[in-house]
């Protein structure tokens, strides 16, 4: 029998009166604390985990002992535990039959389990995410876990993102931008782009991806959105000749000047600058094409469009009309054929730059 | 080839990766029935193979059908070695052998592996094509239906309850077999449940072929249980009410199903209509005094009666010859039985006339090897001995049958304690078989004891009484009496008045032994069993009467042994019936007088039980009615006395000496108030916290006093293992950790649970086992249900005359019970079921070679107690005192449904009978699982706590997985029979046994049903999920 194949042997154990050597609690429809859940999410232990629900009062409120507490708690980490291998693969949380949780209860598992602190992923905005450098970051590992997922997916990536990890829509949106920093590995770090927010890169890559991606003009596109289309890049190049062309530049100069007279504050501005600010506008995606120019996308962005237009005085608005007017005026240059790829490339700057456009 | 069995592989899903190499599986699946195994192909390279076979067919017996499971197991191709398993699912198919069960099985069910639990699931659809006239059949009882639950099922009627079925099957157990060679823990776990379910299935068989031959068609209360003898082997046993059901036939005829299961039950046809009548068969005002205390404890242990002359046949001396008649009658009808027990705890209305007390008895034997496997007669003989015990217990009580009777065991390597309790009942015998005396008595009897009342009416003679007790005239119906205390096993009758609230009681003990070899081991347990029946005893009274209540329901008494002590915990649903008298204060007296600082102790004590009573009342709203004495114009004078004394107490506490009326003994109860020990004991009665604001829990199905349940319910195992102080343990020191292990794990249940409030833990059941030395093992299993405040609080607001309550419903809504249903409520076959039981049966003979002993009886007990008499004594007594009539009304409004907009496959699990918001349509047949989980990296699994979390979970996922593939979304009348748990950490070593039931059901919501249009009568109303497809 299996009790005669070892004597019980004589554990070293606490000598103090009772101790709980096996203590667990199953209920038929799993129960999720909201609080003991955050406090696991967050790499607690299970006594520091205990002491802060003691510093939340929980004792007083509910008259209860440390040692329940410490029960409950190692309860709900046990089933964090059990779970947790299925939140990385979170359809199969749907499927899998070993707990019984109620579907509003699996999203809030699931959106609690992926959430993470903009501060921090602002940080590894651009980084590598294959490489294991922070290991001890659950939520690092929740970026490593998405970007292996989808990497070598077709189609848009926030919704791909969405369906693997049953994400709701602004954190897949939120995961799709970090994938596509990481693929792109654009430079977020510079002291000057400190500015900006993990919400305002969130929000560019969507624009990027959106007008930019092959996904954007077709559904069944070759190659993963995460990645922007090579080809696509290719042809940026031909734009250059809006700022090589000296007629060109003139003529599109003139036109925006002539459209913005007294509609602008910066009209003067504006006029000094305007090659300027062409040139920088044009070669940020002319330079595209090489990995090492695209890591300085947003250095650009910022160094030679904001920055000026911010020491000139700027209002948003007058970056708003200048850059409506930027885009839709080269349709009137007599020899520019690129109007279409001028404005799928200008629609994604300009959502850029006028997220970016802040103090 | 009476039957064909189909079975097809549809697919699996998440399966484990096999191959290292490709992060693959290679999987095909064995599907094995008796001794023909089918195979599918091999799915290659894929977690998620589609095997989408053809379907498999065994053409089988009938026979073999009721015995076998069906075993599906899953592997891994591997060309080069031999294939590797990666799990079972078994499947009983008991439930498509029946024609109102299930007809097919379909679903999703986990992959078990005994070693790595679940890896992946696989669909399987099964049926059964029977061939043949079921009354050709011999051998196999294909037809007849079981329920776990202990009473009368929802969508059935009872025609006739033809009583007592039990059954026993021995084998080796596999387990052992390995003991000379080296064990392979996967194939010995696999034999071991692959045993266990075809000897499950063997058991419900042979039960079935009994219940045929009393020309029943039915099982309920369906127990069914494991003893693990260890090398002497393995034994299955059941016992279970065998009764004739009659399906009703419109289930949509009724009302709207109701929140509390006594709704349910004015929709059994049972009650007759009153031309039948015979509501009480002793309506005679001698059959008086019921069970006190004593009654449980005389019962209990006393192997030899003193008032064995008492029982049925004195006690109708003085009632005329009517009485005798009837009384003859009533016995006629059960003395036919071999033994007149029903394992049912709730009862048809009118089933239940008297309740004399629980009766039990204990035996403590010495195992040995089970040498014929197909002769089981010495385990046969230890039950029919300790049932025969239990019988001339009731006898005893005046009563002719037991009920809310059960059988529980407690093994520690070589001794094995037996144990039986239930309650001595006077049935109406209307119910147990046809007839014979309709008729010529109904009339007469028509005048019989009002429904709310009566089962508390004493059912032996008052002037002969089987012990020493307190009667008083019923205060109900102040025409018959009633026992100052009654303590049963058995549910709340829903007729009962009850005053307030009910409450979870429990008396714990420990009583250190020695550890001893063989027939001196079963000595000492013997001899030790009576001193704990006594003080469990004790503490159960002192603690009703310290919740200020006089009845006790539910009681389950459990003796643990273990090598050095024995546990005692009594589980049980304190109330105040209206109709017992108010229970008596408890009060401390001491015995040195002169002593200043101890009299202030003492007085101390005194102040703090009274608070704790007056704290309690509150609690549970125990506010009786005011009755003017002169109304209760009782015979014995004791309870002026009484009353007086009491108005009293608070101040001197000297002058009871003369009136220690808790028993007839006045010495019995004395406590050693100036040693430590009996201050420990004192004081513990004061330990148990009541539950916090909010919380109410209970033992019994329903809570007395609650009924506006919602249809929030959350059902739970908690398991815990406590190592008990090692050094110098004392009996004090033990019961002060077994007490404090109890209390708090009841505390971190209510923490849990504390978003449900306001809630009620209903069906608490904890059990306790010693695995070990000082290890103590308690397994709780229990459901909590959130009820609706608000209405609780309006109703206790509204004023209202009715101060006293139902248990759970009203006079007024009994009687809109639809009568049509029950116009042939008797059976006309004529026949005698009993004697062929008692023909079949009667091969038991043979004196068991074990060593048997048994305990003393209670008067010896006393005898001996009372010699450690010195100071001080705790007394109990009755009060009179002035109640302000209870605030709370009776509480008829229903919670309002909750909208239930229920998710795909979401089963329900309860150990209740029913589901508070729904009604049950359909009984899917019975789950009766058993699992073995091991594991030899216990550490890596998460230790001790992280392996039994994750195998309880799957068990409760393996449960739920069946419940759906039978179409069904609840598990009602769920248990948790068995969890053995085993380590061995210098190993790194873990083993655990479950054994789960219980019954497969679709329900309904109320919500639900009520916007259902009139149904056709053959169709049941759909699962309101519909868990896994039907593939046909």
């Amino acid at each position: 029998m299996w009790g005669h194949l070892g004597t019980p042997g004589t554990r070293a154990r606490p000598a103090a009166g009772m101790s709980s050597d096996l203590d667990v609690f199953v209920g038929n429809t799993t129960l999720i604390d909201e609080e003991v859940y955050r406090l696991w999410l967050d790499g607690h232990s299970v006594a520091e985990a205990v002491a802060r629900r003691l510093r939340g009062g929980v004792l007083e409120r509910e008259g209860t002992s440390v040692a329940v507490l410490q029960s409950d708690t190692r309860d709900h980490y046990r089933t964090f535990q059990m779970l947790e291998r299925l939140l990385h693969a979170p359809p199969r949380l749907l499927q899998q039959l070993l707990f019984q949780i109620p579907p509003e209860r699996q999203a809030l598992l699931v959106q609690r389990y992926y959430a993470f602190d903009e501060a921090l992923a602002r940080e590894l905005l651009g980084k590598k995410l294959s490489k294991g450098t922070k290991k001890e970051l659950d939520e690092f590992d929740n970026f490593k876990r998405v970007f292996k997922a989808v990497e070598e997916l077709r189609g848009p990536l926030a919704e791909n993102i969405q369906q693997l990890f049953l994400l709701p829509p602004s954190l897949a949106r939120d995961y799709a931008a970090i994938v596509f920093f990481a693929n792109s590995r654009f430079e977020t770090g510079k002291r000057r782009l400190q500015f900006l927010s993990f919400a305002d890169f969130a929000a560019c890559a969507q624009s990027m991806m959106g007008h930019w991606s092959q996904g954007a003009l077709a559904p069944e596109a070759a190659e993963p959105d995460g990645d922007l289309p090579k080809s696509f890049l290719q042809d940026l190049k031909e734009l250059k000749v809006l700022v090589t062309d000296k007629d060109l530049l003139d003529q599109h100069k003139s036109l925006v000047c002539s459209a913005l007279r007294g509609k602008i504050s910066v009209y003067n501005e504006l006029e000094a600058n305007f090659k300027a600010l062409s040139r920088a506008l044009v070669n940020v995606g002319g330079k595209l094409t090489h990995a090492r120019d695209v890591r300085d996308f947003f250095v650009d962005l910022v160094e030679k469009v904001i920055e000026p237009c911010r020491s000139d005085k700027w209002s948003p608005g007058d970056l708003r009309l200048f850059l409506t007017q930027y885009t839709a005026a080269p349709r009137n240059l007599p020899g520019f054929r690129h109007q279409a790829l001028w404005e799928r490339y200008m629609a994604a700057i300009t959502a850029c730059l006028l997220r970016m456009y802040h103090d | 080839m009476p039957g064909k069995l189909k079975v097809k592989i549809v697919a699996g899903r998440h399966l484990p990766v096999m191959d290292r190499a490709s992060d693959l599986t290679d999987a095909f699946v064995e599907v094995k029935f008796g001794n023909t195994t089918f195979k599918t192909d091999v799915y290659p390279k894929s977690l998620n193979p589609q095997w989408n076979s053809e379907w498999f067919k065994f053409e089988v017996d009938d026979e073999e059908l009721q015995d076998e499971p069906l075993q599906i197991t899953v592997l891994d191709h591997d060309t080069y070695s031999a294939n590797d398993a990666i799990g079972k699912v078994y499947i009983d198919i008991d439930p498509l052998l029946y024609s109102e069960a299930a007809t097919v099985i379909s679903g999703w069910f986990p992959i078990y592996d005994t070693i790595h639990g679940i890896r992946g699931e696989i669909n399987v659809v099964v049926k059964v094509d029977l061939f043949n006239d079921l009354n050709r059949f011999r051998q196999s009882s294909c037809g007849v239906k079981f329920f776990c639950t202990t009473s009368i099922p929802k969508c059935y009627r009872a025609v006739i309850i033809h009583g007592f079925v039990e059954e026993l099957v021995v084998n080796e157990d596999p387990e052992y077999q390995w003991i000379d060679r080296i064990r392979t823990p996967r194939a010995s776990n696999e034999a071991r449940q692959r045993l266990i379910s075809l000897m499950s299935g063997e058991l419900q068989r042979k039960i079935g072929l009994k219940v045929l031959e009393m020309r029943g068609n039915a099982v309920v209360g369906y127990l069914q249980c494991f003893d693990l003898e260890g090398e002497s082997g393995l034994v299955v046993r059941a016992i279970g009410t065998a009764c004739t059901l009659d399906k009703l036939s419109n289930t949509s005829a009724f009302l709207p199903a109701c929140n509390s299961p006594s709704k349910e039950m004015k929709e059994s046809p049972l009650v007759h209509p009153p031309s039948h009548g015979c509501r009480s068969t002793h309506n005679s005002p001698i059959h008086t005094a019921t069970g006190s205390r004593l009654t449980q404890n005389f019962s209990v242990s006393v192997p030899t009666l003193i008032y064995t002359g008492m029982g049925s046949g004195s006690a109708g001396k003085e009632g005329g010859p009517f009485k005798t008649l009837l009384r003859q009658q009533t016995q006629s009808a059960l003395e036919q039985r071999e033994f007149p027990f029903f394992t049912l705890t709730t009862f048809p209305p009118g089933f239940l006339v008297h309740v004399g007390g629980v009766v039990s008895a204990r035996s403590v034997k010495l195992l040995d090897r089970i040498h014929n496997p197909d002769e089981p007669e010495t385990r046969d003989a230890w039950w029919a001995e300790i049932r025969q015990e239990i019988k001339s217990h009731a006898k005893a009580l005046g009563c002719h049958a037991v009920v809310g009777y059960s059988e529980s065991t407690s093994i520690c390597e070589e001794v094995c304690i037996l144990s039986a309790s239930g309650t001595a009942a006077v049935l109406n015998p209307r119910f147990l078989q046809d007839g014979t005396m309709e008729g010529c008595l109904e009339q007469r009897i028509e005048e019989a004891s009002p429904p709310g009342c009566g089962f508390c009416h004493i059912p032996y003679d008052e002037l002969n009484m089987p012990f020493p007790a307190h009667l008083t005239y019923c205060y109900n119906c102040r025409k018959q009496k009633v026992p100052d205390v009654l303590f049963t096993t058995i549910d709340l009758p829903v007729e009962a008045i009850v005053v307030g609230k009910g409450c979870l009681i429990q008396a714990r003990l420990c009583r250190l032994k020695k550890k001893a070899q063989a027939e001196a081991n079963a000595t000492s347990i013997s001899n030790l069993l009576p001193f704990m029946e006594y003080e469990v005893h004790t503490q159960l009274m002192n603690k009703l009467k310290l919740r200020g209540m006089n009845a006790l329901f539910g009681l389950r008494i459990q003796i643990t042994v273990g090598e050095n002590m024995l546990m005692g915990l009594a589980s049980a649903t304190g109330v105040y019936l209206a109709a017992l008298p108010t229970p008596g204060g408890i009060q401390i007296a001491g015995k040195t007088p002169n002593d200043g600082t101890y009299e202030q102790h003492i007085s101390h004590m005194q102040k703090k039980i009274n608070d704790t009573i007056a704290k309690n009342k509150e609690l549970y709203e125990i506010n009786p009615p005011e009755l003017p004495e002169e109304i209760i114009g009782s015979p014995i004078p004791e309870p002026r006395q009484r009353s007086r004394l009491l108005r009293s107490q608070s101040e001197s506490s000297d002058e009871v000496t003369e009136l220690d009326l808790s028993h007839g003994k006045k010495d019995a109860f004395v406590l050693e108030i100036d040693d430590t020990d009996a201050m420990e004991d004192v004081h513990s009665l004061l330990t148990d916290v009541p539950p916090p604001s909010g919380f109410y829990s209970c033992n019994t199905e329903i809570m007395p006093g609650i009924n506006n349940w919602t249809p929030e319910i959350q059902m739970f195992t908690a398991v815990r293992v406590s190592r008990l102080s090692n050094i110098n343990p004392t009996n004090q020191t033990l019961n002060k950790n077994f007490n404090d292990l109890c209390e708090n794990l009841l505390k971190s249940l209510y923490f849990k649970l504390r978003s449900m409030v306001p809630c009620c833990l209903c069906h608490v059941n904890f059990t306790v086992a010693l695995p070990e030395d000082e290890l103590v093992q308690i397994a709780v299993t229990a459901v909590a249900i959130t009820y609706d405040k608000n209405q609780a609080l309006q109703a206790s607001k509204a004023p209202t005359e009715k101060s006293q309550q139902r248990a759970s419903t009203d006079n007024e809504e009994q009687l809109q019970f639809p009568l049509e249903l029950c116009s042939d409520p008797l059976s006309s076959q004529p026949f005698s079921p009993a004697k062929e039981v008692l023909e079949g049966a009667s091969s038991h003979t043979g004196i068991p070679a074990a060593q048997r002993d048994r305990c003393n009886s209670w008067i010896e007990l006393i005898k001996l107690k009372a010699q450690t008499i010195r100071r001080g004594s705790i007394k109990t007594t009755t009060s009179l005192e002035k109640a302000s009539p209870l605030a709370e009304g009776y509480l008829r409004h229903r919670s309002v449904p909750s909208c239930t907009n229920s998710t795909v496959s979401v089963v329900k699990m309860t150990p209740l009978s029913f589901l508070p918001g729904a009604k049950i349509t359909k009984y899917l047949g019975i789950i009766n699982m058993f699992f073995i989980r091991e594991t030899t990296s216990l550490r890596e699994e998460g230790g001790v706590s992280g392996f039994l979390h994750a195998f309880i979970a799957e068990v409760f996922a393996m449960v739920r997985a069946h419940v759906a593939a039978l179409g069904g979304n609840a598990v009602v009348s769920y248990i948790m029979k068995q969890c053995v748990f085993m380590e061995n950490p210098n190993k790194n070593q873990a083993q655990c046994l479950i054994n789960v039931s219980g019954d497969a059901v679709i329900f309904v919501r109320e919500s639900e049903l009520e916007m259902l249009p009139v149904q056709p009568s053959t169709a049941a109303p759909q699962p309101t999920s519909s868990a896994g497809d039907v593939t046909t």
